[in-house]
C-alpha cells in the first residue's frame, strides 16, 4: 500500500535532482574551477573583495526579518484573539498581496518613494519639506526616499511580511485553549500566560518566520536592484552581475553562492539550536 | 466535614437564550468529595467551570466561604482544577509542570512590617513543596520528563499535582479519567480518593460515569437539563432515587407503573406486594424502582409474578436475563441460569421495593424490550460523550 502509493513521489524526486541537486553540484563545481577549466581556489581567495557586500546583504536582510517579527508577531497575536469572521478578512488582507508579481508590487513602490513621487507630493502639499528646510537650514526640495538602504529593507519587509505572519500565525492558532485556562487557573496574570506559555509554545512558527524571510532577503537582487538603485549593491546583484553583467564570471559567481549558502545554513543551524536552548531556559 | 464551604445559590446560565443551567442551589461542605452526575449536556460542566472562574453565570452567586466571588478571575480564587485532557505544558518538564503555580505566587514578604512588599517563593520552599507533591503521585524520579513522554495514568496524575501543589481549598477535576481505560480508571479512583483524603482538601468531580460516581464521592449530585434531579449520598441514590431518570442513571432499574393502595402496600400487574414506602395519597399513580438484583427466581407455583425468560447474557459474576411480564420487559440479575423459553416465577422482598412519585421522567425508561441495542448504545455513548463534552460547553 505505501510502496504503491509512494510511485507519486517520484515525478517530484526526479523534479528535485534534476533542478535542485544537480544545479547545486554545477555550483560546486564551478566555484573551484579555474575559467579555463581546471582545479582552483582563486575564486574563494578574492571573496574578501566583496567583504562589504557580505555584511550590507546580512545587515539589510536582519534588519528586514527583525522589523517583520516585531511587526509580524503582534498582528499574529492579535488576529488569534480575534472572531473566526474577522481572521478570515485579516488573512485576505494580508494574502492579497501575494497575489500579483512582486516585481509589480516593487514597481509600484519605486512610484511611491520616487523624488517627486507619491510621497514626496504629499509632504510637498502638507508642507512638511518646508518645515522641515526651515527648522535645519536646508534647501532640499524632496525627502531622499529612494536609492536607499532603508527603501531597501521597505521593500524586503513588505514583500515578506506574510511569511513571518502566516507562519506564527498558524502555530497560535492552534494552541490548546485549555492550556491558557490551566496556566490562568494556576494564578499566571495575562502577561504571564503571554510569557510562559504562548509565547514558548509559538516559537517554532517565529523560527520557521525567521528562515522564510531571512533567506530571501539575503539574496534578494530585484528589491535592491529596483528600490536600492543598484548604489546599494547586495549579494544577489553581486551574483546576477557575475552570470549575466557586463563582470561576466560564472566561477566567481558560483563561489560567491556558494559562500552564501554555506553562511545562510551554518545561521539556520545556529538559531534553531538557540531555539531548543531558549526552550530549555524557560524551563529552567 | 461539615462546614459549608461553597454555595451556588439561584445559579442561571444561558449560551445565546439557550437555557444550559436551571436554577441551581448546591451547598458543598469542606473536604467533601463530591461529584456533579449527568448525562453529556446536562451543565455540570458549565457549573464547574463557573465555580472555576472560567464561566460567568446569566444570574444567582456563587459564594466562597460567605463571599460572592462571581467577578473574582480564577487565578485569584483559592481553587485549581485538573482539566479534562489535562491541559499540561508540553514545552515543561513535569518538575517545572507542577512548579507553574508556585512561581506565579507572590506573597507578603515576611521581612517588610508593613506587609505591602510582595515576594516570590524561595526556590527552595518551591523544591520541597514539588518534591512533597511527586511523592503523592508517586512519580518521583520522573521530574525531568516532559508530558508527551508520560503515559496517560502518569500525565493524569501530574495534571493533579499541578493543581494540588498551591494547596488550594477545592480541587476541580472535570472527567479527568475520561481518557483513561478501563483498569487504570479503576486504579486512579482509588488512588484519587487516597489523594484527597490525604491532602484533606474539597474535590468537585465530573462525570457522566456512574460508577466512578459511586466509588468516590460523599455526596453525588445527579443533573439532568439544567437542572439538579438529586443530591444525596451514593446509597441514597442508588436504594431511594428521587425519579425515575435518577434511577435509570445510576445503575440498573425496571421501573414499573403502579398505584400505592396505601402505606406499604403497591400494586403492580393487579396484584399487591408489601413494601416499606409510604406517605402516598390513597391509590395515587407511582413509579415503582425494582433493582435487578433484588429479584429472586423461584419455581412458577411460588411465584409473586411469572414471567417468560426472552434472553440470556453471561456477565462472568452474574447472568442478565431478560424476562417478559405481560409485554413489560424486566432485567433480572441472577446466578442461576434459566433457558430462554422457560417460565419462571419471581418474588421481591418489601425491602426490593423502592416506590417513587411520577415526574416527567415516568415512562421514559426502565423498560428492557430493547434490551441488547440499549447495551450497544451504551458501549458507543461512553466514547462519544468524552468528544462532545470537550466540545459544547466552551
Amino acid at each position: 500500500m505505501k510502496n504503491k502509493l509512494s510511485h507519486f513521489a517520484i515525478p517530484y524526486v526526479i523534479w528535485m535532482a534534476l533542478f535542485v541537486v544537480v544545479p547545486i553540484i554545477m555550483v560546486v563545481l564551478y566555484a573551484f574551477s579555474a575559467a579555463g577549466g581546471g582545479f582552483t581556489l582563486a575564486n574563494f581567495a578574492r571573496m574578501g573583495t566583496y567583504a562589504v557586500v557580505f555584511l550590507r546583504s546580512f545587515k539589510l536582510a536582519l534588519i528586514a526579518t527583525a522589523v517583520c517579527l516585531l511587526i509580524g508577531y503582534p498582528v499574529s497575536y492579535m488576529m488569534s484573539k480575534e472572531g473566526p469572521q474577522f481572521q478570515r478578512l485579516a488573512m485576505v488582507l494580508i494574502m492579497l498581496p501575494m497575489w500579483m508579481n512582486f516585481l509589480l508590487r516593487t514597481y509600484s513602490w519605486m512610484s511611491i518613494l520616487e523624488n517627486n513621487g507619491l510621497l514626496n507630493q504629499l509632504f510637498q502639499k502638507i508642507g512638511l519639506i518646508a518645515l522641515y528646510n526651515q527648522v535645519f537650514g536646508t534647501d532640499l526640495q524632496y525627502f531622499r526616499l529612494i536609492n536607499t538602504q532603508g527603501a531597501v529593507v521597505l521593500g524586503m519587509v513588505y514583500n515578506y511580511l506574510p511569511f513571518m505572519i502566516l507562519p506564527i500565525y498558524s502555530v497560535i492558532i492552534k494552541l490548546d485553549r485549555s492550556l491558557i485556562e490551566a496556566a490562568r487557573d494556576l494564578g499566571a496574570n495575562t502577561f504571564n500566560v503571554f510569557r510562559r506559555v504562548i509565547l514558548p509554545l509559538s516559537l517554532p512558527g517565529v523560527l520557521s518566520g525567521i528562515t522564510m524571510v531571512f533567506v530571501p532577503s539575503v539574496s534578494t537582487f530585484a528589491i535592491s536592484k529596483m528600490l536600492g538603485g543598484g548604489t546599494e549593491m547586495m549579494l544577489g546583484d553581486l551574483i546576477e552581475q557575475q552570470f549575466l553583467g557586463g563582470a561576466y564570471n560564472p566561477q566567481l559567481g558560483a563561489a560567491i553562492s556558494l559562500v552564501m549558502m554555506v553562511i545562510v545554513v551554518v545561521c539556520m543551524w545556529v538559531m534553531n539550536r538557540f531555539g531548543e536552548g531558549e526552550e530549555q531556559a524557560v524551563m529552567m | 466535614m461539615s462546614k459549608e464551604l461553597i454555595r451556588l445559590r439561584d445559579l442561571c446560565m444561558a449560551f445565546d437564550d439557550e437555557p444550559v443551567l436551571n436554577h441551581i442551589n448546591l451547598y458543598i461542605n469542606d473536604k467533601e468529595f463530591l461529584t456533579l452526575l449527568g448525562p453529556s449536556g446536562c451543565g455540570k460542566t458549565t457549573t464547574l467551570r463557573i465555580i472555576g472562574g472560567f464561566a460567568t453565570p446569566t444570574s444567582g452567586d456563587v459564594l466562597f466561604d460567605g463571599v460572592r466571588i462571581n467577578d473574582v478571575p480564577p487565578y485569584q480564587r483559592q481553587i485549581n482544577t485538573v482539566f479534562q485532557k489535562y491541559a499540561l505544558f508540553p514545552h515543561l518538564n513535569v518538575y517545572e509542570n507542577i512548579a507553574f503555580g508556585l512561581r506565579m505566587q507572590r506573597r507578603p514578604d515576611p521581612n517588610d512590617p508593613t506587609g505591602k512588599r510582595k515576594v516570590k517563593i524561595p526556590e527552595e520552599e518551591i523544591d520541597q513543596r514539588v518534591m512533597e507533591m511527586l511523592e503523592v503521585i508517586s512519580l518521583k524520579g520522573f521530574e525531568h520528563r516532559k508530558p508527551d513522554a508520560l503515559s496517560g495514568g502518569q500525565q493524569q496524575r501530574v495534571a493533579i499535582a499541578r493543581a494540588l501543589v498551591n494547596r488550594p481549598k477545592v480541587l476541580l477535576l472535570d472527567e479527568p479519567l475520561g481518557a483513561l481505560d478501563l483498569k487504570l480508571r479503576k486504579d486512579m479512583q482509588i488512588e484519587l480518593k487516597r489523594i484527597q483524603q490525604q491532602v484533606g482538601i474539597t474535590f468537585i468531580y465530573v462525570t457522566h460515569d456512574q460508577e466512578e460516581a459511586l466509588t468516590m464521592s460523599d455526596t453525588i449530585v445527579v443533573m439532568d437539563k439544567g437542572c439538579i434531579q438529586q443530591i444525596g449520598t451514593p446509597e441514597d441514590i442508588y436504594n431511594e432515587p428521587k425519579n425515575a431518570f435518577v434511577a435509570d442513571f445510576i445503575g440498573e432499574s425496571n421501573i414499573i407503573d403502579g398505584v400505592m393502595v396505601r402505606d406499604k402496600i403497591v400494586k403492580m400487574y393487579g396484584r399487591e406486594f408489601p413494601c416499606l414506602d409510604g406517605g402516598f395519597g390513597e391509590n395515587e399513580p407511582v413509579d415503582v424502582v425494582i433493582r435487578p438484583e433484588d429479584i429472586d427466581i423461584v419455581p412458577v407455583e411460588q411465584g409473586q409474578l411469572t414471567g417468560t425468560v426472552t434472553n440470556v447474557t453471561f456477565k462472568g459474576m452474574q447472568y442478565d436475563i431478560i424476562v417478559d411480564f405481560r409485554g413489560f420487559k424486566w432485567l433480572i440479575q441472577t446466578t442461576d441460569h434459566s433457558p430462554v423459553g422457560a417460565r419462571i416465577g419471581i418474588k421481591i422482598d418489601p425491602d426490593g421495593i423502592h416506590v417513587m412519585k411520577k415526574s416527567q421522567y415516568s415512562g421514559m425508561f426502565g423498560d428492557y424490550s430493547s434490551f441488547s441495542e440499549e447495551y450497544d448504545e451504551l458501549d458507543d455513548a461512553s466514547l462519544a460523550l468524552d468528544e462532545e463534552e470537550s466540545g459544547d460547553e466552551e
